[in-house]
This record gives C-alpha cells, sequence and structure tokens, in this order.
C-alpha cells in the first residue's frame, strides 16, 4: 500500500476537501475559517476551491452559527461547523444540547439534525484556564449526540466523512497537541468506523484506557512499563459517546486491571464513567482497583512546571499501572 | 354572489382561525384545571391575530419556527387540530407523539419547525432553514416568532446580525405583549421600541397592530414579498397583548385588572366580528353556527385524544438517536 | 445512697429513653459498672454507675421516655441485702429490711433464674451494633466486662488487631480461588496488599504438588465448607455440595452398614422438659433434641465401641464425647460440629451451644476444630416431620444416631393403651468396629436414659 507523509492537519483538511467535492450539501463555517485558514491551519486554501459560500466565515457569535448549523441541517444542508475551541463551544452550548441534540426526540422522530461540529480541545501549549479545558466528557454526556476523538492521522482522515454521514449530530474534538503529529498514511485512506474503540497497543498484564491527547503518553508509559516486564494493552476510546464498553471488557477481562487516563478532571468525568462501567460488568474479573489518571482539579496554569503537574503524564500513567500491581 | 365574496370568504377564514385557536385555549385552562393536560401551559388568548394574520401571508412550504407560547401558530399554521389536542394528552398521534407536549408542538408536512422552550433559541436555528434555502436555491421564507422578552437575550442580537449580514430569508416576528413572563418591557428594556433595535442591524423593521388580524396580514404579506425578492430579513413587531396568565402556574401579580381590562376592549377576536358584522360579512347565524361547528371540532378532538395510544414504555429511548440506516 | 437517675449525656439532652436494663434487681454494682442502655435520639449509649451499691428496685420498664434526672432504679448501699434472686418462691424477708422509696413490686414477682454460667457471648444492644459497624464477630471476642460480658472496649479492641484471616482478597482472586479450588484461608495474606490472583495461584500450585498425609486425618465435608462467607454463595454451595458427594459415596463405598431402629417413649422427659422450662427465661427453653443429645452423649460414653474412628484398620476411641450435630444450612449443605464433651455438659448448656452452633454454622463462622472434631453425630429430622433417620456415617467415625420427629401415638402402657410422645431412635453402625449387639445395647442405653430425664 502506498503512503504519503502527512499531518494530522493536513489529513482532516483532507477529509474536508473530499466531503466538500463529494456532495454540494457539505460545507464549513466559523470563526476565521476562510480568509484566514482557521485558527490551527486546518482549513487553509478551503476557501480558494471552494468559494465563500462554502467556507462560511462567521461573526463571533457561536449560538448564532451553531443554531444556524443546526437550522441548515435540518434545511436540507450537512454543515461542518468549526468552534475555535471547547472553551466557546460554552457559548453554544444552549443550541447543542436543547436544540441539537434534543429535536429529533422532542419532535417525535421528524426532526433529525446531520450536523458536524469541530473543535479542539485540550491543555498541554500553556494557554492558562480558559483556553485548556477538555469538556468533551460534558458531551459525551449527553443522549442525541456522538462525540469522537480522532487520535490517529487515520481517524483524522477518516472519522469526518462517516460523521457526514451520519444522521445525527457529531461533535469532533481535535486535541490541540495533534495536529503538528506527523506520519505515513495510506495514499487510499477513506473513510473508518466511529463506533469501536481501537487497541493501539495489545498487552496482557493491565488495561489503559486512554483517548485524544492522551494516547500517546499512555503508549509511552507503556513502553516504560515494558521495560520493568510489565504488559500494558493501550486502548484508544475514539468514540466517546456511545462508548464502546465491550473493546474496554473484553480487555479487562484478560488483564485484571485497568487504568483511565483522562485530561479532564476527576469529578465526575468520562474516566469516572468508564471506572464505574468496568465495575458494574467486570468487577469480578478485577485483580486491583480501578486506577484514574486525570487532569489536577485546578484552572490549568499558565507556567509549563505548573501545567505539566496538572496534566496526566507518561510517568503518572506507568505509576498507576504499577499501583494495580503493587499494593491494593 | 356579489364582487365582495372572496373576500367575505377570507375574512370568514380568518375568524374562523382566530376563533379556533380562542376556544381551543379555553378548553386547554378547563382541560388543565382538571388534570388532564399536565405540564406547563402558556395560553396565547388575546394574541390571535398575530398567528392568524401572518400564517395568512405565508405559502405552504414556507418554514415556521415557533416559541412555547405556539397553540395558536400551530393551529393557523394548519397542524391538524387533533394532533395538536393529542400532543397535550401526550399520546401517539400527537404531532410530535405526545413527546413534546404543549411547549413543542412539531409537524413536517407544514414545515412547523417547533416550539421552542429556550427563549430566543429558536432564532438562530430559523437563520439556519433560511441559510439552507438560500444556499440550495430555494425561494421559500422561514417566519421565525419569538416575544419581546427574547430580544434581551444575546441569542437575539447574534441571530440578527447573522440574518442580516448574510441577507437571509427570514421574517422575524416580534410578539410584543408587554411582558416577559412576570417582566414589563420597560422594565426589561432600556429602549422599549424594538423595531428600531433590530433596525440597528440594518434591515426592515416596523411595528404593527397585533390586534388587528387584517393589520397583521398585511403587513406580513408586504414582508414576505420583500424577502422573497431577495430581499434581507425583516423585522415585524407585533404589538398585542395576552389576556390570561403567562402560565397556569402565574398568580398574574404583576399587572392591574384595569390594565387587562382596558386591553380586553380590543379584543383581536370581536373587534373582527364586529367588524365583519357591519361590512354584512357575518350574521348572527353564521357565527352561531361557526361556534357549534369549532365546538364540534373540539369535542371530537379530545375525544380522539382521549382514546388515543400512548407511547409504549418500550419505546421509551426511541429517537433520541435516528434509526441506524435512517435519514 | 443515691439512686440511678437519666444521665444527661449532651448539653442538648433534655430527656432520654431507657432501651436495656443491664442489672437486675440483687445485683451488687460498682462504680463504673454499666447499668442500662440509654437512647439519647442521637446514638444507644451504655450509662455507667458513679457509685457503689446494690440494685434494689428498676423503676423504669424499657421503652419507657423521662426526662434527664428521673430515677430509673433505686440502689441500696453495698453490703445490704440482697433482694431474693435465686429459686425459693417464698416472700423474702428482707426486701422488707431495706428502706425502699418505691414499691419493691419484681420482688413479689417470680423469682430470677440464676443466669446460666456460661452464657456465650453476653453483649449489649450498643456492643453488638458497634461490632456490626466495624465488622468485629462478636464469637471471637472474650468478654472482660461483668460476668464475662463483652464490652464495647473489647469490640474496638478486637476491631484494632483483627484476626489475619480478614486478609482483603481482589474481586478477581475471589473468582480465581473458587474456580481453582482454593482455599482463601489457605492463601498467605500479604500484610500490605490485598490477596491477588497471583497468590492464588500460587497457592493453586502448591497444592497440585503431591503431598501424603502423615495422619489420617478425620475428614469432614464440612471442613472445606465452613469458611467466611465468600461472594458467591452459590459457587460456595457448589462446592460444599461436591465434598459431601466424595465423603458420602466414600463412607457407603467403603462402610458396612447395619441399622437397628428402636421406638422411645419420651412421656417422661417432655413432662420433666416442660417443667424445667418453667424456670427458664424463653431464650433459655429447653427443646427435645437437647435432651436427645445429652442422652446419645451418655449412651455414647456407656458403649465407648460406638465413639470414635475407624482408622487403619482398627478402631480409636474418640478421647471424649464429642457429638457432632447435623445443621442443615439454608440453601442447602450441612455441617456437623461438635459440642465437645456432651456427656458431662448440663441440658441448658448443651441446649445453649446447640442454639450458638447453629447460628454460626448459618452465618459461617464454625471453628475448624469444631468440624474435625465429632466422635459420633447426631442428626435429628424431626422438625421436618420424618419417621426415621438412616443415616449415612461421617468417616472416619463409627455410628451415626438419627432422630425422627417426636409424634403423640397410641402406646402400649402397663396393659393399656396410651397416647404418648414417640420417637424413633436409628442407628448406623460401622460393621467393622461394633456388631448389632453393641448397637442395640447403645440404642437401650439412650432409651433408659430418656426414662430418667432428672439425671440427664
Amino acid at each position: 500500500m502506498p503512503t504519503v507523509e502527512t499531518t494530522y492537519r493536513e489529513a482532516m483538511r483532507a477529509a474536508m476537501r473530499e466531503a466538500m467535492r463529494a456532495d454540494d450539501r457539505v460545507f464549513l463555517m466559523g470563526e476565521d475559517v476562510g480568509s484566514y485558514g482557521g485558527c490551527f491551519a486546518v482549513s487553509l486554501g478551503l476557501l480558494e476551491e471552494f468559494g465563500p459560500e462554502r467556507i462560511r466565515d462567521t461573526p463571533l457569535s457561536e449560538s448564532a452559527f451553531v443554531g444556524a448549523g443546526i437550522g441548515a441541517a435540518i434545511g436540507g444542508m450537512r454543515p461542518i461547523v468549526e468552534i475555535m475551541t471547547v472553551n466557546f463551544s460554552l457559548l453554544a452550548l444552549d443550541q447543542i444540547l436543547n436544540n441539537a441534540a434534543s429535536l429529533l426526540h422532542m419532535s417525535g422522530g421528524q426532526f433529525n439534525v446531520p450536523l458536524v461540529i469541530r473543535m479542539t480541545t485540550g491543555a498541554g501549549r500553556q494557554l492558562a484556564a480558559q483556553h485548556s479545558h477538555s469538556l468533551e466528557g460534558w458531551y459525551a454526556h449527553i443522549p442525541g449526540l456522538r462525540v469522537l476523538a480522532p487520535t490517529t492521522l487515520e481517524d483524522a482522515r477518516g472519522m469526518l466523512a462517516t460523521a457526514l454521514a451520519d444522521p445525527d449530530p457529531v461533535l469532533i474534538f481535535e486535541h490541540g497537541s495533534l495536529y503538528n503529529l506527523k506520519g505515513e498514511l495510506a495514499e487510499d485512506a477513506g473513510a473508518v468506523d466511529i463506533d469501536r474503540a481501537a487497541v493501539r497497543r495489545a498487552g496482557d498484564d493491565v488495561t489503559v484506557v486512554a483517548y485524544g491527547g492522551c494516547v500517546a503518553k499512555a503508549l509511552t508509559a507503556a513502553e516504560q512499563l515494558a521495560a520493568e516486564g510489565v504488559s500494558a494493552e493501550v486502548i484508544d476510546l475514539r468514540t466517546l459517546r456511545p462508548l464502546d464498553d465491550a473493546t474496554i471488557l473484553a480487555s479487562v477481562r484478560r488483564t485484571h486491571a485497568a487504568v483511565v487516563v483522562d485530561e479532564g478532571w476527576r469529578s465526575g468525568s468520562l474516566s469516572a464513567e468508564i471506572s464505574a462501567r468496568i465495575t458494574e460488568q467486570a468487577f469480578y474479573e478485577l485483580d486491583a482497583p480501578v486506577e484514574r489518571v486525570c487532569t489536577a482539579e485546578v484552572p490549568l496554569p499558565y507556567p509549563r512546571h505548573l501545567e505539566e503537574a496538572a496534566l496526566p503524564q507518561p510517568e503518572t500513567i506507568a505509576a498507576a499501572a504499577r499501583r494495580t500491581r503493587e499494593a491494593g | 354572489m356579489s364582487a365582495q365574496a372572496p373576500q367575505t370568504k377570507h375574512h370568514q377564514e380568518l375568524l374562523r382561525t382566530m376563533l379556533l385557536i380562542r376556544r381551543f385555549e379555553e378548553l386547554c385552562a378547563e382541560l388543565y384545571s382538571a388534570t388532564r393536560i399536565r405540564g406547563f401551559l402558556h395560553l396565547y388568548v388575546g394574541e390571535e391575530a398575530v398567528a392568524t394574520g401572518v400564517m395568512s401571508a405565508l405559502r405552504p412550504d414556507d418554514a415556521v419556527v415557533s416559541t412555547y407560547r405556539e397553540h395558536g401558530h400551530a393551529l393557523a399554521r394548519g397542524v391538524p387540530l387533533d394532533a395538536v389536542m393529542a400532543e397535550m394528552f401526550g399520546r401517539q398521534t400527537g404531532c410530535s407523539r405526545g413527546r413534546g407536549g404543549s411547549m413543542h408542538l412539531f409537524h413536517k408536512e407544514t414545515s412547523f419547525v417547533g416550539g421552542n422552550a429556550v427563549v430566543a433559541g429558536g432564532i438562530p436555528l430559523a437563520v439556519g432553514l433560511a441559510l439552507a434555502d438560500r444556499m440550495q436555491g430555494r425561494d421559500r421564507v422561514t417566519v421565525c416568532f419569538f416575544g419581546d422578552g427574547a430580544v434581551a437575550e444575546g441569542e437575539f442580537h447574534e441571530a440578527m446580525n447573522l440574518a442580516a449580514l448574510w441577507r437571509l430569508p427570514v421574517l422575524f416576528c416580534c410578539e410584543n405583549n408587554r411582558y416577559a413572563m412576570g417582566t414589563a418591557l420597560a422594565k426589561e428594556h432600556a429602549q422599549t421600541d424594538l423595531a428600531l433595535r433590530a433596525s440597528s442591524y440594518g434591515m426592515a423593521a416596523w411595528p404593527v397592530d397585533g390586534m388587528d388580524v387584517l393589520a397583521v396580514e398585511d403587513a406580513a404579506t408586504r414582508a414576505v414579498e420583500e424577502i422573497r425578492g431577495g430581499g434581507a430579513p425583516v423585522f415585524l413587531e407585533l404589538r398585542t397583548y395576552r389576556f390570561r396568565a403567562h402560565s397556569m402556574y402565574d398568580p398574574d401579580r404583576y399587572r392591574t385588572k384595569e390594565e387587562v381590562a382596558a386591553w380586553r376592549a380590543h379584543d383581536p377576536l370581536l373587534g373582527f366580528q364586529e367588524l365583519m358584522q357591519k361590512e354584512g360579512q357575518l350574521d348572527d347565524e353564521e357565527l352561531a353556527a361557526l361556534e357549534a361547528e369549532v365546538a364540534a371540532l373540539l369535542d371530537r378532538a379530545v375525544e380522539a385524544a382521549d382514546q388515543a395510544p400512548e407511547e409504549p414504555v418500550e419505546d421509551l429511548t426511541r429517537f433520541v438517536t435516528s434509526p441506524a440506516g435512517g435519514a | 445512697m443515691s439512686d440511678f437517675t437519666m444521665p444527661s449525656l449532651g448539653a442538648d439532652m433534655d430527656e432520654g429513653t431507657l432501651l436495656e436494663w443491664l442489672v437486675k434487681p440483687g445485683d451488687s454494682v460498682h462504680k463504673g459498672d454499666l447499668l442500662a442502655v440509654v437512647d439519647t435520639s442521637k446514638a444507644a449509649v451504655e450509662v455507667e454507675s458513679f457509685a457503689d451499691g446494690v440494685v434494689q428496685d428498676l423503676v423504669v420498664e424499657p421503652g419507657t421516655r423521662v426526662p434527664v434526672g428521673a430515677v430509673l432504679a433505686t440502689m441500696a448501699p453495698l453490703g445490704a441485702e440482697k433482694v431474693p434472686a435465686a429459686a425459693a418462691p417464698a416472700p423474702a424477708p428482707a426486701a422488707a429490711v431495706v428502706a425502699a422509696p418505691h414499691p419493691p413490686h419484681h420482688a413479689a414477682q417470680a423469682p430470677h433464674a440464676p443466669h446460666p454460667p456460661h452464657a456465650p457471648h453476653v453483649s449489649s444492644p450498643l456492643v453488638r451494633r458497634e461490632a456490626e459497624k466495624l465488622g468485629v464477630d462478636l464469637t471471637t471476642v472474650s468478654g472482660t466486662g461483668r460476668g464475662g460480658a463483652i464490652t464495647r472496649a473489647d469490640v474496638d479492641r478486637a476491631a484494632a488487631h483483627p484476626e489475619p484471616r480478614a486478609a482483603r482478597v481482589t474481586p478477581y482472586a475471589r473468582r480465581l480461588a473458587r474456580e481453582l479450588g482454593v482455599d482463601l484461608d489457605q492463601v498467605p495474606a500479604p500484610s500490605t496488599r490485598p490477596v491477588r490472583a497471583a497468590d492464588v495461584r500460587a497457592a493453586a500450585a502448591q497444592a497440585e504438588q503431591p503431598t501424603t498425609p502423615a495422619t489420617p486425618e478425620p475428614t469432614t465435608p464440612e471442613a472445606k465448607a465452613a469458611k467466611p462467607p465468600a461472594s458467591s454463595q452459590a459457587a460456595r454451595r457448589e462446592e460444599m455440595r461436591r465434598t459431601i458427594a466424595t465423603v458420602m459415596a466414600r463412607s457407603k463405598r467403603e462402610i458396612p452398614h447395619y441399622y437397628l431402629t428402636a421406638t422411645i417413649d419420651l412421656d417422661r422427659a417432655l413432662a420433666w422438659m416442660r417443667e424445667r422450662n418453667r424456670d427458664l427465661p424463653v431464650t433459655e427453653r429447653l427443646v427435645p433434641a437437647a435432651l436427645l443429645l445429652k442422652a446419645t452423649a451418655l449412651a455414647a460414653a456407656a458403649n465407648p465401641a460406638l465413639n470414635g474412628f475407624w482408622v487403619d484398620d482398627g478402631f480409636r476411641p474418640g478421647a471424649g464425647i464429642h457429638v457432632g450435630v447435623a445443621i442443615s444450612l439454608r440453601g442447602g449443605g450441612l455441617v456437623a460440629p461438635a459440642l465437645h464433651d456432651a456427656d458431662t455438659r448440663s441440658v441448658e448448656e448443651l441446649m445453649a451451644g446447640m442454639r450458638d452452633l447453629v447460628t454460626r454454622a448459618r452465618a459461617g463462622r464454625l471453628r475448624r476444630a469444631e468440624l474435625s472434631d465429632p466422635t459420633l453425630t447426631v442428626t435429628n429430622l424431626g422438625e421436618q416431620g420424618v419417621e426415621s433417620v438412616h443415616g449415612v456415617i461421617y468417616p472416619p467415625q463409627v455410628a451415626l444416631v438419627g432422630f425422627g420427629r417426636v409424634a403423640d401415638r397410641p402406646w402400649a402402657v402397663d396393659g393399656l393403651l396410651g397416647v404418648r410422645p414417640l420417637t424413633v431412635a436409628t442407628l448406623a453402625a460401622d460393621h467393622r468396629a461394633t456388631d448389632g449387639f453393641t448397637g442395640g445395647r447403645f440404642l437401650a442405653a439412650v432409651d433408659e436414659r430418656l426414662q430418667h430425664p432428672e439425671d440427664l
């Protein structure tokens, strides 16, 4: 299979380009997606190809343009709405929750909302308290939404097409640290499933569940553990809602220990949900309490050393994995 | 048959719609008191001319986005009475299969995109529907209803700006009934001339007597023509008044009986009846027949709703996501 | 001498409910002794005496709510004559000697029975609640309070030094142990972490190595079964079932059983028991099974050839008369723990012992020794309504005695037809160890003892 070298950013862009070439109903709107090329340069060059009707710069009105995306979806379009960063999505929370996620049910099945919302998430770039959130767990709480976290080049390239084909709203969370991720991607890479978690590294002794920006950290931790003779299996959730319980549980049933990594805050987090599901469905498989590695419960501070201390790191993930094998 | 006949017939239809809404709302209040309708119930009594006049100006393919005080909008738009009543009862035959209730009437066939219970929450949605029409080259108009309270919301201003900026085919219908729940207009707006607020976004905006169905119909017709002709969105401030409290929970302490009585003197339904009688378009016999017809329709609707099946509990989580391979 | 009053057990307490008396009239108490349990509406609290004295009259009944300061009991100075506490029904003149401010109505009532000297594990509700809270098994706690009563301090001590078997086990390790047939009690418990799957696997691997027991340890089907309750009772029962199957099959395969039955007239024994029960508190009353047990024990003492083990092709007499009591468990399975030296213990003691065994067996808290010690087993299926029990001997024991139900039946008494309470006693015995003659003598001895209940 011939491959090309690409980046996560380029893979996302290629996915949008392909989608817009394939379907006239698809268009992109958001703040600075046009002339600027996107805050993270994901849509750079698309304006030139598709023009201002389909690459729409919006005013700084998250609620209005997300709501407009919902209306346009109901009106027969297949909008991709880009919200610059997850913190800004809070200004559109009413539209996402009360309209996008609820309309199908409130209308008794009459109005579905085939909308894709992309946004950047996560910390690690010293952007301080208001630009470093990982709130995808909040959205994963909401019935009616599908929530994705592409981590690999394949998923960056392939999730969008599947999301656009979904008749219901899909939120794609792109971790800010991943845009420059570089690697080889099959030339014919295309749509991928958005239902299943993926085992990124097989192992026998402990299951490490992670997603988004933490998958790479979990893989690094697995390397460290391997050097100590501990074989860690790393699962990339990929889809945060609906959760792929089967893949997680199958792994835990083999390893009998689990570490859940979450860049969100611990209390009421996605990691709490996953931990609960493991104990609900695999309690008698557990040979150690489920461990969680989450972001410290603090608005993220600016200085690098404090930010690093606040976030899950390979060392803290490895330490949690060791705890499952040592004192309980 | 005189030359007046077509107009007479049209006026009789307007009257019939207003009467149906009025009697429907009065019946809802009664059914609510008897606990047969539950949840929140916001009645439209006094505002019938707005829905009736605006809907009269629309084409069947135009879209409507509404609020939580939307029974009148739905009925005037042509959502079947039985389906609206069944929705009040939470039955499967309701226009939202009973899952929405009073505040969430939806009806795809008439492009009635819902009662929205978040103040101003439907406005961006209407803008999006208009965007889709524009992008797909359709000439339909999307009408968006909201109240004076919504004008204070950020979503209103964001959406006004976006619609005007992109020159989208939306008719914004602000039903100014002078109260945001219990807060009087002057207590919530620095500028109480709401049309003036909208015009600041560079769109045509003017106030209309919302108690006069013909005035509303005339204004809406002109606005829709302008929008459909490729112009920018239009904003109508429809000045009206609700005769009943905000909802069945509301003790109505924030306004005086005298004020309500003064507005009742401008009852849109009675006023139009009088006008028609004066013009020779309606006699007592016809009015009595109309009342009887509406009463019979409502009786039948209640009976049908009462006997309609409920959604099975096994289907509780249906419609959270689309069925696989659907839509 | 001041009276005992409702204390204020907190700044905001102005009344309290007497829950339970821990003393009775006539008891000598010392400063610091616990007299009663009081509900302060926040908690049940044991209330102590602030003086030495003799309890005269309990003025307040349990369940009564009284204000702080109300007299709960009158007290006499220590050394004053006690109010009658023994069996003598005669009015106690001593009562008049003591200046009692309240009518001593207790003195006029039926005399209190003496407290059984070996009543097991006396504890107050407060102590029991505390024990439950701290997960302390009261049967494992020795009391330091009056009359061996378990105090709160005893419970706290026990909780602070839990027995090593209380080791934590991970859910998976527990399941694995069940699957591999590993006895978690035999898995060395690490001190700093719970027992994990690896520990169980190690134990399983060790168990696989062939071992030959130096001496044939008496095996009972219960030895494995009587563990603390585990996560899955169903699996535990399954395991118990398998063990019972093995042992019983072995018994029927190896032991040449012979069976003898005798119908025994219990008229006198039951009449005596009813009389005896009149003097006993409800909780200590006797049931026929206790009498049958004692009679069996005495008969076994007189016929030692039936009391012991068949080991290495020879009979070994038991070191004492340790009667195994077959107890069926709720949900299936059975155990037969020993009542040690049953021939030397009073019927009341045996009664208390049986109650204790039943309670603990059903709670899964039997001691290992109790399961391996029986020299002879009694099974009483009378409660199930069966006529007689032809039981299977627990190897390596050599006899099992069964009793059917006690039923009123026609019976020839002194040449006349009478209605008598009868039971059928069955002896299942190992023909290798004894012959029918011995067995017959044994059953006759059981009958004989039951005809003289006063000597039991």
